[in-house]
């Protein structure tokens, strides 16, 4: 008996870069979660015309074969059209089955399956334990079943988790509450700019906001955070207050500070350098898209102190 | 216009691994400067771009844009197609300049988003709406 540990060359590294969620489920499941429990089997003296009843009643179409306790081979619909070919239907299931049989093991993970019948071909694999023992068998079909079945499982738990979210400013009563979202943006790290933003973007997104609101908060934060990131000594702090009828959102720095704020409100007016233009940002209109996503906003900064920036979003 | 019929139209190039084409763009924007397209598209819009650095997908998430052309036979360095992969936003390409990317698409019915109010509002004479 060849036993499947098949950990080898079939997961190229560019398949593992682009990781889908269907994909991440195939790598998360084990084998054990997906197979069929009751196995069907036939004994090594069992006729092949026994093997088609078992087939036809069953409606499946292939089974281990069992000597008590062994797995000593497996047979398939194949082997059975072989043996009609040649008149061989009265033949022992014994004589016609392979006895070569590639199992997997019941706690290895789905895509060993997956890359075992997408090299080999077979249409069953039977499953067992690490002692040897026969505890299920394994079809494509399986697989496929047990994957939609996960699939809905997380996406359930997922409408859970936003409804629970949506439903925070219900469940919990104050005389006002309000939901506090920090983060801290790094001076100079552009690769990262726009986590933050994109962070609140989606926590948003699970409370529940309507899109265009959600559209005008990542927007303005995004602008904020920007700022933060090419012009601030040592970063900033973005900070979002959620209400539920409005959203304060609060950029804070520790320098170097606006010498001439009217001035930097000015549509078009920057200080950028030149590598941040070439980068498409830096026209001096981030100001003026956070006060046109906004409902109130204002900026206060003093030289060799820090700059806040604060708008508000109405619900 | 579905996202196969812009590819026709600009006879570009899908870059993303997969990517629904089925997908509906209702408009376009062309820009290089990312606070413009930050300050006038709105969602549903077609990116056309001479940029190819991440932040341009960040600004196509945040935009609510729904695909990014690349023009001029430019193509996104990994991390890029990392993200919009991530953020699951298309990415296309076209070898044609932004000029023709953009006249292909227009000629094809593919409207232009609306100016941003405060462009409009300093037009000389308008009657921004």
């Amino acid at each position: 008996m060849v036993t499947g540990s098949l950990q080898e060359k079939e997961i190229k590294p560019k398949q593992t870069l682009e990781v889908t969620k269907l994909q991440e489920l195939v790598y998360e499941l084990k084998i054990e979660q997906v197979m069929t429990k009751k196995v069907i089997t036939v004994s090594p003296e069992d006729s092949m015309r026994h093997f088609k009843d078992v087939l036809r009643l069953n409606r499946i179409s292939g089974a281990p074969v069992m000597s008590g306790d062994e797995l000593v081979g497996i047979i398939s619909i194949e082997d059975l059209i072989k043996a009609l070919e040649s008149g061989d239907i009265d033949a022992l299931v014994g004589q016609r089955m392979t006895t070569n049989v590639l199992t997997v093991f019941a706690d290895e993970t789905v895509i060993q399956a997956v890359n075992t019948f997408g090299r080999l071909g077979f249409g069953r694999l039977p499953v067992v334990k690490r002692d040897g023992k026969l505890v299920g068998i394994l079809t494509q079909g399986d697989i496929a079943r047990g994957l939609l079945r996960q699939l809905e499982v997380d996406y359930h738990e997922e409408e859970i988790h936003r409804y629970r979210a949506s439903h925070i400013f219900e469940d919990i009563v104050s005389d006002q509450t309000g939901l506090i979202l920090r983060y801290s943006v790094k001076p100079r790290d552009f690769s990262h700019c726009g986590e933050a933003a994109s962070k609140l973007k989606r926590a948003l997104q699970r409370l529940g906001a309507s899109p265009n609101t959600v559209r005008r908060i990542a927007v303005a934060s995004y602008e904020a955070e920007t700022n933060l990131v090419i012009h601030t000594t040592n970063g900033g702090q973005l900070t979002a207050e959620i209400q539920p009828e409005k959203i304060r959102i609060v950029a804070v720095d520790q320098g170097p500070g606006i010498p001439d704020v009217e001035q930097a409100l000015q549509p078009g007016f920057s200080t950028a350098p030149d590598w941040i233009r070439e980068l498409g940002f830096g026209a001096g209109m981030g100001l003026s898209n956070i006060k046109a996503c906004s409902d109130e906003m204002s900026l206060e900064s003093k030289p060799g102190v820090g700059t806040r920036l604060h708008m508000i979003i109405r619900l | 216009m579905k996202l196969s019929e812009v590819l026709s139209a600009i006879e570009g190039r899908l870059l993303s691994a997969e990517a629904d084409l089925s997908l509906e763009v209702s408009m376009a924007c062309g820009a290089d400067l990312m606070s413009d397209v930050l300050a006038f598209t709105h969602a549903g819009t077609l990116l056309l771009t001479g940029l190819t650095n991440s932040q341009v997908v960040r600004t196509a998430e945040m935009a609510g844009i729904l695909a990014i052309v690349f023009v001029r036979g430019k193509l996104p360095p990994r991390d890029t197609v990392a993200l919009a992969e991530q953020k699951g936003i298309p990415l296309l390409a076209s070898k044609y300049t932004m000029y023709e990317t953009c006249g292909r698409l227009y000629a094809c019915g593919l409207p232009s988003c609306g100016l941003f109010r405060l462009t409009a509002d300093n037009w000389p004479g308008a009657t921004a709406s």
